[in-house]
């Protein structure tokens, strides 16, 4: 067991703990702080397989962007921070049917997949990924970009209604 | 170029030596702290026609931050009955990581730096909006409004002012083709006019757009660091001091240092990317090593952001949010598609 093995396992532990948390915890808001580790975990898995850029991304995206707006959305809404959320399961047979051919598809998956076992070298990654979406994804490239201000715009139209109410 | 090992004549791998950099850097963003802190007083009070700290240590009141610091130190570390402890105990810790670690790749000679990650700049923009979640944790956990109302708006301030930052920030990286700290330092050493002077230097490599980007990046750093003008997050006659209000002793140090580190990476930021960090201004200079360069150009925009502190006032949310998305957020797109342009140009 080297060095990469090691940060592999506790990366993926980390993410994999974390994630449970989110899933698990009582409180909505320490349900969100713990996606931060989640995060950061799979950054630091990324970074293990040569992906740099890809990690950096990662965090900006989710932790700088997603998770930011997610904790802004529970402290926005007024009395959801100490909301226990009470669980109760009814109807176990049935739901183990869908969730036990999903979990067993994941395995057979994960069974017969030929996965890579050797590293890539860690090499700069940033250009090819920059050619790559300017040139041979350039098509899904715009079309997020249109779905984006799609977005701003709705949020736009959204923010302005309120505020004429408001005038009149 | 390789990077500075001086372990490298006892065989020993470079990770001691990084684990050892990063320890200087530690005690170096500490003593920077104290000097700063320092500093501040004094500029504050000639701004104000006062006399600053004059009894402490004797000369000129010179041991007043230190002893102050002992005092945090030896303060009761008080957490509040009904703030949520475990948060509260991370905070301080999230922050404090997310401003420190970016300077890992900040370097301070030609060839002295923590490590030379080839998406250095990006790295920097992804640390530095970990540090948001620590304070929105601590404005939070404290269970206190003032701080909550702090946290919300520190937040704010620094996810829009996140944009000019990252937009004026990549001008010098489509003139060097890389993200790389040294490599943008070693860029700047020739250009098209006499090799080894300060006219090679970023900001005066495209005039006007890449000052203006300078320009924009240093107003857009001081929103970050939540300082005057932008400090609405901390504005004391309205939230006592923001997010930190309920932090009292060893903790409360920690976001302090967080803060006077966070201004110190700002102003090293802005000197390796626009200033060329550790390059001397002439050749006839040379014999001054880098890191005194580097160190002096940081101080210096150190000290013209305390200089803004104690002479501007505070402005409104709104007209901050006006700031950045109607002034900024243009200027920085026009100045990116012009220079975008430009690079393609020269290398057709």
């Amino acid at each position: 067991m080297n060095f990469q093995d090691i940060a592999i396992l506790f990366f993926g532990l980390l993410t994999i703990l974390s994630a449970t948390f989110v899933t698990f915890s009582p409180k909505i808001l320490y349900s969100a702080f713990s996606l931060l580790f989640t995060f950061f975990g799979v950054a630091a898995l990324y970074l293990i397989l040569s992906a740099d850029f890809l990690a950096a991304t990662q965090v900006i995206v989710y932790v700088g962007g997603i998770l930011i707006l997610i904790i802004f959305g529970v402290l926005l809404t007024a009395r959801i921070t100490n909301l226990e959320i009470l669980e109760q399961t009814q109807q176990r047979f049935i739901a183990l049917l869908p969730i036990g051919s999903i979990g067993l598809g994941l395995i057979l998956l994960i069974l017969f997949t030929n996965w890579p076992i050797n590293l890539l070298p860690n090499e700069p990654t940033t250009a090819t990924i920059g050619k790559k979406l300017i040139l041979t994804y350039v098509i899904a490239f715009e079309a997020s970009s249109v779905l984006l201000i799609a977005a701003l715009i709705g949020a736009v139209r959204l923010g302005r209604e309120r505020n004429d109410e408001n005038v009149q | 170029m390789s990077q500075f090992n001086p372990l490298e004549a006892f065989n020993l791998p470079i990770v001691y030596w990084q684990i050892i950099w990063a320890g200087i850097i530690v005690a170096f963003v500490t003593v920077f702290a104290l000097f700063a802190v320092y500093l501040e007083r004094k500029i504050s009070a000639y701004a104000q026609d006062r006399m600053g700290p004059m009894e402490t240590g004797g000369w000129q009141g010179w041991a007043q931050t230190i002893a102050d610091a002992l005092k945090l130190l030896l303060k009761e570390d008080i957490i509040p009955e009904l703030a949520d402890r475990r948060l509260f105990k991370l905070a301080p810790y999230i922050v404090f990581a997310g401003s420190l670690g970016v300077m890992a790749v900040i370097p301070f000679g030609v060839n002295l730096i923590g490590t030379d990650l080839n998406i250095g700049l990006y790295f920097i923009l992804a640390l530095s909006s970990t540090v948001v979640i620590g304070i929105l944790m601590a404005g939070w956990a404290s269970n206190n409004k003032w701080a909550l109302y702090g946290a919300m708006r520190s937040a704010a301030q620094m996810v829009s002012y996140e944009i000019p930052i990252g937009l004026s920030l990549m001008l010098p990286v489509l003139l060097t083709g890389s993200l790389s700290m040294i490599d943008i330092t070693n860029a700047q050493k020739s250009g098209i006019l006499a090799d080894g002077y300060f006219w090679n230097w970023y900001i005066f490599r495209v005039p006007p757009f890449t000052l203006i980007a300078f320009i924009l990046y240093f107003w857009a750093s001081l929103a970050e660091t939540n300082r005057t003008p932008f400090d609405i997050p901390e504005a004391e006659s309205e939230l006592v001091s923001g997010y930190h209000t309920e932090y009292t002793g060893i903790r409360f140090a920690m976001f302090f240092l967080a803060e006077y580190a966070n201004m110190f990476i700002v102003a090293a930021i802005a000197s390796v990317v626009f200033l060329g960090g550790p390059l001397a201004p002439a050749p006839w200079l040379n014999w001054i090593p880098g890191p005194i360069w580097m160190l002096l150009k940081s101080l210096v925009l150190v000290f013209i952001q305390m200089w803004l502190r104690w002479t501007l006032p505070r402005v409104r949310v709104d007209q901050l949010m006006h700031i950045c998305w109607k002034i900024f957020l243009p200027l920085a797109l026009v100045n990116f598609i012009v220079i975008a342009t430009l690079v393609v140009l020269w290398q057709k």
